[in-house]
């Protein structure tokens, strides 16, 4: 490959600072004084405000909304994204096996129906979903939140371009081992999809804790909240007025919302670029 | 232990592509049986119906005494060795081999036995803590009958085993799994296209091809009395030589080559006679004039290619010949050449159905 030259640095350095710098001021900006933010604007280099405002955010009660703290709403956005990642993967590895390894009439028609599922966004069931899940007595339930979102096209396509390219002699040998349909499945397929399953569970984390329409409509009760709905909550009170505008807070919540998933992409990177490009089954 | 038996077996796809167009074959309790042929002709297919990879459309395949044609193929008793090995990535060599058992709910410490036996039989013994991907091909290739070993089958099936390796590999791992067959004594099926393989390893040769078998019987037999074109032509290298020959009553002639020793044969019918490359020698009052085009030199032999001058082959074309001759035998490119045998050594074909004549 070519060496890299001095302009595609320069290049690559812009687009960095362009993608960071957002995240960098409202960080600097929620470490100030709420009035210096009212009289001075937004702020460059951190302020001496840090351990209040964080502190006050994450366990004062009322610090940021009427009574839960950002600990429940971080809870709460990790049992969404862990529960959605892990229901995704489980979900769509079983649907992806049957498609892949079990020859049933309609088989082939039904996996595309599922792939074309892939094409119509949450939005268009959201309504009878909604009714679905509140007819069941779900609404602001766990299981409520993550059941609905779980059945996954797009994980099911992945699997089952994976399964496809595993040797059918190994499905062969195990047969001839003695292994059951659940044997194979658990003994072989599973342990040497992992790289596969961290990518997906890492990506599927990310979109779980970003969901926003599902939660928004599911939750009512301030426990319930995930910090996504909690940032749109703070800055709708920002927005009607009334006391001192808690701009700093307001930024604190979106750094925390923002901390979990870079933090999940920074640890498991080398296993996620690993499941893309695993190319030796 | 057990004598396989196939009969009347047949396989067609459900796509109506027919495979396998009834096979009979008894193999004997402790024998090595190779099936031969080009690819596509059905021997993996066949093998495969034994290991119960494949359904049987129709006829009946046993082992020992019992029909196995609805039996799952981990009921049947066989292990199979594949070309690609087909170990368990994720697993250590240990776990490539045990797996089989505890899925049979062997006991832990027999397990063991079995594995620490089979290992050293094959010289893993230092690598069973290790994963596949750590491994030679060579080894690979031994982690895969390892695993066939420990279980201790009534029936070995090799799936063309030695394809994946170098040459030097090939034949050494040929040698071991003949001598391992040899002193376990187990019935075998091996599959493979490598005709070399085939002659050495086989007790008895199944030659199939197009979904049949065209002659079954040992290596020398095939080799000495093959009983079509096909066979003939399959078997031994470097390949016989055959020339396309008409019959007028007395002689087989193919333009200015008339051979005469050669009787009862059909005049109406377009031949092929068939002279091996080893039958062939120097000699003054030799049928075949040659002008020599190319000496491939072996170290212990020479294969000396020609053409053969007054004849033609079907394309119309001249009729290429091969004489395999001592080191000592070195001609130079167009020396002309006089080729004879003697034609009770030489085999004469139908060229229509491949029917042998003579």
């Amino acid at each position: 490959m070519e060496r890299p030259s001095i302009s595609t640095h320069i290049i690559l350095i812009i687009g960095a600072i362009f993608m960071t710098l957002p995240v960098w001021v409202a960080f600097a900006t929620s470490t100030h004084a709420p009035e210096t933010i009212l009289r001075e604007g937004l702020q460059f280099w951190p302020g001496g405000h840090f351990f209040e405002t964080y502190n006050e955010v994450l366990f004062v009660e009322g610090g940021v909304m009427k009574k839960v703290t950002a600990v429940t709403m971080l809870k709460n956005s990790m049992i969404l994204g862990i529960g959605f990642a892990i229901g995704k993967v489980v979900i769509s590895m079983l649907a992806a096996y049957a498609i892949v390894y079990f020859r049933f009439r309609l088989g082939v028609p039904l996996f595309w129906i599922i792939f074309m599922t892939l094409l119509l966004p949450l939005e268009v069931r959201i309504i009878p979903s909604y009714e679905v899940v509140a007819n069941m007595g779900l609404l602001d339930t766990h299981t409520g939140l993550i059941v609905p979102l779980i059945a996954s096209a797009t994980g099911t396509f992945f699997f089952r371009q994976f399964f496809k390219s595993v040797p059918d002699e190994l499905l062969e040998a195990a047969r001839l081992d003695g292994a059951s349909a659940w044997g194979f499945f658990k003994d072989i397929l599973v342990p040497i999809s992992k790289t596969m399953i961290a990518a997906i569970l890492i990506i599927m984390f990310v979109v779980g804790w970003n969901q926003y329409l599902w939660p928004l409509i599911m939750t009512t009760q301030e426990d319930n909240y995930t910090l996504v709905i909690g940032i749109k909550q703070i800055y709708q009170v920002l927005n009607e007025g009334g006391e001192l505008p808690q701009f700093q807070k307001a930024f604190a919540l979106t750094i925390l919302a923002t901390l979990p998933p870079v933090l999940v992409v920074l640890i498991f990177q080398k296993w996620f670029v690993k499941g893309l490009v695993e190319s030796e089954k | 232990m057990a004598q396989v038996e196939l009969r009347q077996v047949r396989k067609t796809y459900p796509n109506g592509a027919e495979a396998i167009f009834g096979v009979d074959m008894q193999i004997a309790d402790g024998e090595l049986i190779v099936f031969v042929g080009p690819s596509g002709c059905g021997k993996s297919t066949l093998l495969r119906m034994v290991a119960g990879l494949e359904s049987v459309t129709s006829g009946e395949i046993s082992i020992g005494d019992r029909v196995i044609n609805d039996v799952s193929p981990s009921q049947r008793d066989v292990a199979m060795v594949f070309q690609n090995y087909a170990l368990y990535p994720h697993m250590t060599v240990r776990g490539n081999m045990s797996y089989g058992l505890k899925n049979r709910k062997m006991p832990a410490d027999e397990i063991e036995r079995r594995i620490v036996d089979a290992a050293k039989m094959l010289k893993i013994d230092q690598f069973l803590d290790r994963q596949p991907n750590q491994l030679s091909g060579g080894q690979r290739q031994r982690v895969a009958m390892g695993r066939a070993i420990v279980r201790n089958p009534q029936v070995f099936l090799f799936d063309e085993p030695l394809s994946n390796l170098d040459a030097k590999l090939r034949v050494q791992m040929r040698i071991e799994i003949k001598k391992l067959q040899r002193s376990m004594n187990v019935t075998s099926i091996y599959v493979t296209h490598d005709q070399t393989e085939a002659m050495t390893l086989a007790d008895r040769l199944a030659v199939i091809n197009e979904g049949q078998v065209e002659q079954m019987g040992a290596p020398m037999e095939l080799y000495s009395n093959p009983r079509t074109l096909f066979v003939a032509s399959f078997i031994g290298a470097p390949q016989i030589n055959l020339i396309p020959v008409t019959f007028d009553g007395t002689h087989l002639v193919n333009g200015d080559i008339k051979l005469a020793g050669y009787s009862r044969l059909p005049t109406d019918a377009p031949l092929v006679l068939g002279v091996r490359p080893d039958v062939l020698s120097l000699r003054d009052d030799g049928q075949f004039p040659v002008s020599v085009d190319l000496v491939e030199q072996h170290g212990g032999e020479n294969l000396i290619y020609g053409s053969l001058a007054g004849a033609h082959s079907d394309t119309g074309e001249s009729q290429e010949i091969c004489l395999k001759a001592g080191q000592e035998l070195l001609p130079d490119m167009d020396d002309r050449l006089t080729l004879g045998f003697n034609p009770d050594e030489s085999f004469v074909f139908r060229a229509d159905t491949g029917e042998r004549l003579k």
